[in-house]
């Protein structure tokens, strides 16, 4: 039980699960093994920002996560988001080109 | 009164006549009419678990409305059906699965989440409409029944999203979607008539033994296809999804995605049952495959950018939509070919895990935002953080959703993910390429969600779990940061529990759900064969 045949393969969930417990007892271990004056909650644990001062009331938000990311791609993501134009008519604008798109290729009018 | 046997009518039945009765039963209180709701899609739960055990164990099962016995199909001198017939196979019993969990769970959720509201009578009453709508769509095996069935569902649906008539984006987006539902149903209604001009019949079994795949037949397909595939919200006729899911209250986008779900029903059950063989399988396969790495590249791409948490879950729900047609495009593609048992057959399988996994996860990310929004009165990613102090519970139920949809093990998105990429390698590799970059996508997506909503520091706007500094004059009961009630917990707990069984499971669910669900679609010749019956022969 609990042995998915994938056609190429088998995957046991059962198996990764004692696995991954096996990993964190190892890793238990090492850090149970490791600096004992570490102490939560006092300079030790505050990040180090190049030595600048922490910014009051400064928060990474989900706006600044993957900024690079949107702003490397912006060629594609322009067009993109200009496609969602929030506007009813172009909805059906889209569903009538599939549309058209389909019944040509079901029709073999493309062929 | 055997109730068993007239289940596949009670299943669209006691949700119809429960919506009816709601605003009856409501005179009674609202007490009662919550839980004259919940016990009506608990028994219906029941109905549709017994429903598909029997088809699972015995095949299909048929059931005859307005004849001398329901299990008459076929009147004597006839060689064709003339009544509705109700017609369950695997695929269809798996739906009815899904359909009673979401709509059982929606309703335990609402009476919380909604009670704030008025005019709550529609709201349950509506719920069961489309409770009934959704059950008629998978259970009927009559075209202009499953037109009828499909236009409930949409009028149920847009009811519901546009309920909180306090938000303009509800009203908006209700507009939207009707607009959209009612071309996607006269497009089904016109592909009906046209099957009905031509062969004079509507059922399902007997149009499939019928149709020749005449221009007019390849018509009536690709209306079909665009009206099921708009329906399921496929790129590029998706733009109506991430507009109607946050506008409707939380535990009607959990319910809406299994009903999105039922036009993918519609879709194989077009393709494979009535038309299968007859249509050039690899070109409608390659169709369905084509929209299906659409929805998967476009729903993930458009799912980074979101701060809406909501129309987040929803851009990405759009792309697991594409899992979901690629695997079963892939199948269709090889349909009718020795492909088809090497991989064609496990891709299907893949696709059909795929949705029910879905259906659970996409449901729990959905509670969760819900339970979040219901606290914090915002869905706006930036607005949020740190709530992991306050709703650790949430955040657990967040992180299980999220690791199920990017597919982590052990999550139940990661078995049916696998068998996905696997069996669509074979297919085409850089297909499998595709899906697995955008799951990797997917996971970034959902750790940027969820650092952005649970994680940092407690925000001054939320930070008041010390309840004896606390100033009651100056805070409102819904600024008090805690967990969701216990009914919208408890609905999350059982998605939680059911994704990482499924998760930790998957080879029983694959064995006792899935496979009769992907052999109902291959087996033709089964779903005929149970309504004309052996060897009775069609003129």
């Amino acid at each position: 039980m609990g042995v998915l045949k994938t056609g190429s393969g088998f995957w046991s969930a059962l198996v990764w699960v004692a696995t991954l417990l096996g990993s964190f007892l190892i890793i238990w271990l090492f850090a149970r093994a490791g600096e004992t004056s570490y102490k939560r909650g006092t300079a030790q644990t505050d990040p180090f920002l190049s030595g600048n001062p922490p910014a009051p009331g400064e928060r990474v938000t989900a706006s600044h996560i993957y900024w690079g990311f949107v702003e490397a791609l912006k060629g594609y993501y322009q067009p993109l988001v200009r496609a969602h134009t929030g506007v009813v008519n172009d909805y059906l604008a889209w569903a009538v080109l599939t549309g058209a798109i389909v019944f040509a290729l079901l029709g073999g009018f493309l062929r | 009164m055997d109730i068993l046997a007239h289940a596949p009518i009670l299943v669209v039945g006691v949700p119809l006549l429960g919506a009816f009765a709601t605003p009856l039963i409501a005179r009674a209180g609202a007490r009662a009419r919550n839980w004259f709701t919940i016990l009506i899609l608990l028994f219906t739960t029941a109905l549709a678990i017994a429903l598909a055990v029997s088809v699972f164990q015995s095949g299909p099962r048929i059931y005859v409305l307005g004849g001398p016995s329901y299990g008459f199909t076929l009147p004597s001198g006839y060689f064709f059906p003339i009544r509705i017939i109700l017609e369950v196979d695997g695929l269809s019993a798996f739906f009815a699965l899904i359909i009673a969990v979401t709509t059982l769970l929606g309703a335990i959720y609402s009476t919380s989440f909604i009670q704030a509201h008025s005019g709550l009578d529609k709201y349950y009453a509506l719920l069961l409409l489309l409770a009934a709508g959704m059950f008629g769509m998978v259970v009927t095996g009559d075209a202009f029944n499953f037109f009828v069935f499909l236009e409930i569902t949409s009028i149920a649906a847009t009811g519901l999203v546009a309920f909180r008539t306090g938000w303009t984006e509800s009203s908006e987006a209700a507009f939207k979607m009707m607009v959209l539902y009612n071309i996607g149903g006269l497009f089904v209604l016109l592909a009906v008539a046209i099957l009905y001009g031509q062969y004079g019949a509507l059922n399902f079994a007997y149009l499939a033994t019928l149709i020749k795949y005449s221009l007019l037949d390849v018509v009536a397909l690709a209306l079909f296809v665009l009206a099921l595939a708009m329906k399921a919200g496929a790129v590029p006729m998706h733009m109506w999804v991430p507009d109607a899911y946050p506008a409707a209250p939380a535990p009607i986008t959990m319910v809406m995605v299994a009903n999105t779900q039922i036009g993918l029903y519609g879709l194989y059950r077009i393709c494979f049952t009535l038309y299968g063989l007859k249509l050039t399988p690899a070109l409608v396969g390659w169709i369905v495959i084509i929209l299906g790495i659409l929805s998967i590249f476009i729903g993930v791409s458009m799912a980074v950018i979101q701060r809406d948490l909501k129309r987040l879950i929803a851009y990405s729900g759009i792309a697991q939509i594409g899992y979901m047609l690629l695997g079963v495009g892939v199948g269709l593609a090889v349909l009718g070919t020795p492909a088809l048992d090497s991989y064609g057959l496990m891709a299907m399988k893949g696709g059909i895990f795929h949705i029910v996994n879905h259906a659970l996860y996409e449901g729990l990310l959905f509670l969760a935002a819900g339970a979040i929004s219901y606290r914090t009165g915002t869905r706006n990613l930036d607005q949020l953080g740190g709530l992991a102090h306050n709703m650790k519970w949430t955040a657990i139920f967040f992180i299980i959703g999220g690791a199920a949809i990017a597919g982590l093990p052990p999550f139940n998105g990661f078995a049916s993910k696998l068998i996905i990429y696997e069996s669509v390698f074979k297919f085409n590799p850089i297909l499998a390429v595709i899906a697995l970059l955008a799951s990797i996508l997917t996971l970034a997506i959902y750790a940027r969600a969820f650092q952005s909503a649970f994680v940092g520091p407690r925000l001054p706007a939320y930070a008041h779990e010390d309840r004896s500094s606390r100033s009651t004059a100056s805070r409102s009961a819904d600024k008090d940061l805690r967990e969701a009630p216990p009914s919208m917990m408890f609905a999350m707990a059982i998605l939680a529990v059911l994704v990482v069984l499924f998760g930790l499971f998957p080879d029983l669910v694959v064995k006792y759900l899935v496979t009769p669900a992907a052999q109902a679609l291959v087996n033709q010749g089964q779903y005929i064969e149970a309504i004309l019956g052996a060897g009775l022969g069609v003129r």
